[in-house]
């Protein structure tokens, strides 16, 4: 909505101001590895940096998440009566997000936020107190495959501000009215700082070389797609160890349990996974995906032919990568999405 | 903006074994507060998690019908940690309930037609519901011949015997209810459900059929259907899979692209054809 330059010696302000009323956190070195955590100094912000380790879907799907609380007493006249956890007190601000995290957020928000019965509390609340300022990659990785997933570099999607770094000075461009603040003040971006940050776009762009094609996943039936052969393939080298959905942006299969100490108890929402046997199996101990096959091949069909039929054509995928480059035994979703495709 | 993740609090009013293994209890469940009674809006085939805080939560077809004013019916089989729990509880403790969740049968749809179901073992709960709404007589008119087929092993295995016995003496249902084998003291039908299917032959003509039941039930009641003449899109169904949020997120019961809990749990067997049997 607007283009702003933010000179990068003005940056205390920048994160000062956003700071006055607002939780900050952006990716910092910690212990080696580009990582989330509170801002404290603006030097430990990082800015030359591929992609935070673990994706910020944490900060609105917690790993661990209290939902509930109870009192855990017949006795009690509330007792055994469930009390919902309060909001989240205090706005947040996520700084130098990648394009490709923000779009994930976009996407869970179409599966958390559906209708009046499928409204996660939990998630919006946080979504609604949370800004988000992205940082266009201009460096994108080997792994990256962003533009096959609706996504891109300097994508905005999900995002209420963009930053694009311009060597000496920063281009702000704001993208919500959540983030016109962040902009007063600030000077108007000239014809040259625009023509540079679309340069530094389409070459970042045009870096990335890894295609993926979604044409004929979309074209082919669920039934052809899921009696192919490839999974007889993927599911050799797979161990099911649930790495992959982990690191994930966009995976949110969650488990819901109780936990009970003396009297008081609470009920808490645990990141699951798609990989694991005990996913699916039902008390009479029937299994409807009782092999590895059946859940490796579940994690993509859901990804890649699921999301995009009940989801408008969006994809469960932005294309960060880091399943690439986590995964113990080399699956390329790449590889596995160019031969769905095939 | 309700947080659909707290269960309404009721108070179990009534709790009895409902068969004689001791493996299913009744539950019939009252809302403590009116107007959770009045937002538990449900229509025949849904369902809802029963929660009891400590153990944690389980999705079960509601066995009332809303005909029957605010209380709720569940039949509970006691195979886990919650429904063992539920299994001790006694009438007046209180526990949550969380929805109306899922789809409903085409209730609407279906007015006009001839109705056949078929229920085997203690998939009859919504099927329950189902009938008492379809008999009431606000809705009976609107639908023509009803056929009602319910098989279990043995007498004492069948649910709802104050119920069925009432539909056997109406004239207009026709009521068939069979165990496996003969017993003493038992003078109805004897024999499978495919089997009494076959005899009954219901017409396929401006009907609709809704079947559940045990999976081996479906297997061989499914070519008596087909050899009658029966579509695909005449037959519906109602599937389960573990569940945890019961709203279409948390991503453990879906069928392909459908979630069980949001989309279903009532599909067609002409969409079912098309999606694989991860069920």
């Amino acid at each position: 909505m607007a283009d702003k330059i933010l000179a990068k010696d003005k940056l205390g302000e920048f994160l000062g101001q956003l700071k006055k009323d607002r939780q900050v956190f952006g990716p910092q070195a910690v212990e080696g590895k580009a990582q989330w955590a509170p801002l404290q100094a603006e030097k430990d912000l990082l800015w030359e940096f591929s992609n935070t380790h673990l994706s910020p879907k944490d900060f609105f799907f917690p790993q661990t998440e209290c939902m509930m609380r109870f009192v855990n007493q017949a006795s009690d006249e509330q007792g055994m009566i469930m009390q919902a956890e309060p909001e989240l007190k205090q706005a947040r601000a996520l700084v130098n997000i990648r394009p490709c995290d923000a779009k994930a957020m976009q996407v869970l928000d179409l599966i958390f936020v559906q209708d009046q019965m499928t409204d996660d509390f939990y998630w919006r609340d946080k979504r609604d107190k949370t800004l988000l300022v992205g940082l266009a990659c201009n460096d994108p990785c080997p792994t990256c495959f962003c533009t096959s997933m609706n996504c891109g570099p300097h994508s905005s999607t999900g995002l209420d501000a963009l930053l694009v770094d311009l060597g000496d000075k920063l281009l702000l461009r704001t993208l919500t009215d959540k983030a016109q603040a962040l902009a007063e003040g600030l000077p108007e971006a000239a014809k040259a700082d625009l023509a540079q940050a679309a340069g530094l776009k389409k070459a970042a762009e045009e870096s990335i070389t890894s295609r993926v094609g979604m044409d004929q996943v979309n074209a082919r039936e669920v039934m052809d797609l899921y009696e192919a052969g490839l999974w007889d393939r993927v599911q050799e080298s797979c161990l099911n160890c649930g790495t992959c959905t982990y690191c994930c942006p966009t995976c949110h299969c969650f488990d819901i349990q109780d936990e009970v100490q003396g009297t008081i108890g609470r009920r808490v929402r645990n990141w699951d996974n798609c990989m694991s046997w005990l996913f699916t199996v039902h008390g009479t101990g029937h299994n409807p995906r009782g092999t590895k096959k059946d859940r490796v091949r579940q994690r993509f069909m859901h990804k890649f032919k699921y999301i995009p039929m009940k989801r408008g054509g969006e994809i469960g995928c932005v294309g960060c990568g880091r399943c690439v480059q986590l995964c113990p035994v080399n699956i390329d979703v790449r590889r596995v999405v160019n031969d769905m495709n095939a | 903006m309700r947080n659909t993740y707290i269960p309404y609090p009721v108070r179990i009013k009534k709790a009895e074994l409902a068969t004689e293994d001791k493996q299913l209890k009744t539950f019939l469940l009252e809302f403590l507060n009116p107007e959770d009674a009045q937002a538990f809006d449900y229509m025949p085939g849904q369902f809802a998690e029963l929660s009891v805080s400590g153990y944690g939560e389980i999705p079960i077809g509601i066995a009332s019908s809303p005909t029957e004013g605010d209380d709720l019916l569940f039949t509970v089989n006691k195979v886990g940690h919650v429904s063992t729990r539920m299994h001790n509880m006694r009438e007046g403790d209180v526990m949550g309930v969380r929805g109306p969740l899922g789809n409903s049968y085409p209730l609407k749809a279906m007015e006009g037609k001839n109705i056949v179901i078929v229920a085997g073992g203690f998939a009859v709960t919504t099927l329950r519901s189902t009938m008492v709404w379809l008999l009431h007589p606000d809705h009976r008119d609107k639908y023509g011949d009803i056929t009602f087929v319910y098989g279990a092993r043995t007498p004492g295995l069948l649910l709802y015997g104050d119920e069925w016995r009432q539909w056997q003496q109406r004239k207009d249902v026709n009521c068939a209810i069979t165990i496996d084998r003969a017993v003493e003291g038992w003078d109805g039908m004897v024999g499978f459900v495919p089997a009494v299917c076959e005899q009954l032959a219901p017409k396929p003509d401006n009907a609709v059929a809704l079947i559940c039941g045990p999976p081996v039930m479906i297997r061989f009641t499914q070519p008596v259907f087909d050899k009658l003449g029966w579509q695909p899109e005449q037959i519906i169904m109602s599937l389960e899979n573990r569940m945890k949020c019961g709203i279409g997120i948390c991503g453990r019961c879906n069928v392909g692209p459908e979630y069980v809990c949001k989309d279903g749990p009532v599909f067609t067997k002409a969409q079912l054809d098309k999606l694989p049997k991860e069920y």
